[in-house]
């Protein structure tokens, strides 16, 4: 995107992707009036109702996108960080195995319980950052997420659903 | 409740064997997490929230400071041993204190900076013992009208006087509030930004949403910009300090103190600022013999002070919670919803309604505070120890801790969903410079805010100008848009002045 613009010459170079956050924020003011457009009328009298302080957080929040966008045309403010100037290129195997391990918890979860399925995310997480040994990541993983289970279900009293695991414990 | 007889009744309660547990679990806990790269007391004090169910509020809250307390001693020894800040308030020790650890002196940074934390954190307990009484005076005089100006300069104050940009600070403000406002309306019982989904009727929780921004925004974040270079823990040597060391260290111990506190308290909060501010003075102050030492050897001057500062400031960033019920920092605004799910009102009352849990928190603080002394200094071989688990099983584990954290709300994948959803915000948000702080503090107080206004309104009959009439509401409003608009029409006018190019 930002190279395109950068050719044509109506947005500076690296500005693209700032451009796409203040259109962000605008779409995110827009959600938020829109969701208040939508609140029932309430038939309880009140000198406030339910709608004002939606209807003044989305307009407010575009306004700010609108700023943002403004700011991203004029040049942007990212492209010049050094944090983003000195980036390393993005590692796209990183974020696909942190994103797999999420994934895998997310679909897993329900049907095998929060050790099992934890225990995979756990595995392909730190494969993702860089482990080369996932038999002994699996094992890690394995004692950290029980260890996690017993803390939170025994100490905290939280409730963290049967599993097949679970279930023995 | 005048101050002595609230501390003795405070010490009473703390001393007890239970009270000094919480305290130490929680120095102990708070001090691991500090040193650990990525986790911070805002994402554990939000995944030890459902302790509120299960132990007294005494209990929760003396172990949530103890947390707090603790994670500003160990954020040190991450900057000193491994040149990476553990906590954003320790990122100026890293100037400094890594260069004396490369320079054998690592013990020396480690000891100034124990020490110089205590005598800040005693100062500032102090402070939060005298201070905290006075400003609940002054609050109890104020109305809900004043209140929601209070909020809206607070507003003002975290999301743009702070950081790089105030229309960033704004933006993440922004989402905070849309996040608080969803739910079901407490006044008029109308489901307000659910987007036709059940599970959303309740609000968004504030453990998901710290936990979305702190844990799972980081670790994507980190992926994304992922090498893999080894970082080394610098060795500790030998913990003393020489003569020399504390005749140049109890100057900038008090200079950072001093600053520090004050600054934890303004709703400005944070702690970067004053640590900061102490850098740099100590920088301007130190003997011409030892100027040479700074940025080459690492003065040790450069290590107390901000040391100082920033656990001075933690202990200022009380004073607004308990006083005022106004979070002026992430890990100050989940202490909050804590105190929400006690049922307990925060604000001036809870001095007078709940005298003995304030006193017997505040007593705590001082006992922590020794705790961390003694448990830093003999245990920094540990600490340095927990710094060399490897990146990949610590970001691996984070996210065990985060996924059953939210799991544990009610076991709904929807949470996992809107977890993530907001996950992958928060690393497009660090990409972009956007402040995370906000977020939170904007989702906690805006819905306190909508009721303070909603209050005056009432109270007013509808009349808007309430807020502007009444004469300490109107100053408040006044500071807000002075801490807005001042920096920037101050830069237009020395712009046309020509004062800076």
């Amino acid at each position: 995107m930002s190279d395109i613009a950068g050719r044509t010459g109506w947005l500076k170079p690296g500005a693209g992707p700032d451009l796409a956050v203040g259109i962000c924020v605008v779409l995110l003011g827009a959600l938020c009036l829109w969701q208040a457009s939508v609140i029932p009328t309430t038939p309880l009298y009140a000198q406030v109702g339910p709608k004002f302080v939606p209807y003044l957080v989305g307009g407010l929040v575009m306004v700010i996108g609108g700023g943002l966008t403004l700011s991203a045309l004029r040049g942007g403010w990212s492209a010049e960080m050094e944090e983003v100037r000195d980036a390393p290129p993005t590692n796209w195997r990183a974020l696909g195995l942190v994103g797999a391990g999420l994934l895998a918890n997310l679909v897993l979860i329900d049907w095998l319980g929060f050790v099992i399925a934890a225990t995979v995310q756990f595995v392909l997480v730190a494969a993702g950052f860089g482990s080369r040994r996932p038999g002994r990541d699996l094992l890690i993983g394995l004692a950290v997420t029980l260890g996690a289970f017993l803390a939170f279900d025994k100490l905290l009293g939280v409730n963290i659903g049967a599993g097949i695991l679970e279930g023995i414990l | 409740m005048d101050v002595w007889s609230g501390l003795s009744l405070g010490f009473g309660n703390a001393l007890t064997l239970t009270n000094m547990g919480w305290a130490l679990l929680g120095c102990f806990l708070g001090t691991a997490i500090g040193v650990l790269p990525g986790i911070g007391p805002a994402l554990t004090i939000a995944l030890l929230l459902p302790i509120t169910f299960q132990v007294s509020a005494t209990g929760a809250f003396i172990l949530f400071c103890g947390v707090f307390y603790g994670a500003m001693y160990g954020g040190s020894t991450t900057s000193i041993l491994l040149n990476t800040p553990g906590e954003s308030g320790s990122i100026i020790t890293a100037l400094e204190g890594a260069k004396m650890a490369r320079h054998g002196r690592a013990g020396p940074a480690l000891y100034t900076a124990a020490i110089g934390s205590f005598i800040a954190g005693t100062i500032g307990t102090l402070g939060i013992s005298f201070l905290g009484p006075v400003v609940v005076d002054l609050a109890l005089q104020l109305g809900p009208a004043e209140y929601f100006s209070l909020m809206i300069l607070c507003f003002v104050t975290v999301s743009a006087v702070l950081g790089g940009s105030a229309l960033r600070g704004l933006a993440a403000l922004g989402l905070g509030l849309i996040l608080g406002l969803i739910g079901i309306d407490l006044q008029t019982g109308q489901p307000r930004m659910t987007f036709g989904v059940t599970e959303l009727l309740d609000g968004t929780d504030v453990v998901l949403v710290a936990v979305a921004l702190f844990a799972v925004g980081e670790a994507l974040f980190l992926a994304w910009r992922h090498h893999d270079a080894k970082q080394q823990v610098l060795e500790v040597g030998r913990l003393a300090m020489s003569k020399e060391d504390w005749k140049r260290s109890i100057g900038p111990w008090f200079r950072g103190a001093a600053l520090g506190f004050p600054f934890g308290v303004m709703p400005a909060g944070g702690t970067e600022m004053p640590t900061m501010l102490s850098y740099y003075f100590e920088r301007k102050l130190v003997r011409p013999k030892y100027r040479h030492e700074f940025g080459t050897t690492g003065a040790i001057e450069g290590v107390a002070g901000p040391e100082a500062a920033n656990n001075a400031a933690a202990a200022g960033i009380l004073v607004p919670m308990l006083t005022l019920g106004l979070p002026t920092s992430a890990t100050a605004a989940i202490m909050l919803s804590a105190f929400q799910s006690y049922g307990i009102q925060p604000g001036p009352m809870l001095f007078t309604t709940q005298a003995e849990l304030v006193w017997t928190l505040i007593a705590s603080l001082y006992i922590a505070n020794v705790m961390l002394v003694v448990l830093n200094l003999p245990l920094v071989g540990l600490w340095a120890r927990i710094l060399k688990i490897p990146t990949p099983q610590l970001y691996a584990g984070i996210l065990v801790f985060a996924t059953i954290g939210t799991y544990g709300i009610s076991n709904s994948v929807v949470d996992l969903v809107i977890l993530y959803t907001l996950g992958i915000i928060a690393m497009f948000m660090r990409r972009f410079d956007f402040p995370t702080a906000p977020v939170v503090i904007g989702m906690i107080l805006g819905p306190m805010a909508e009721n303070a206004m909603r209050q005056a309104l009432t109270i007013s009959q509808g009349d808007w100008t309430t807020f502007i009439t009444r004469p300490v509401s109107v100053c408040i409003l006044a500071l807000a848009v002075i801490a807005l608009l001042g920096p920037r029409l101050w830069g237009l006018f020395a712009r046309r002045r020509g004062l800076v190019p």
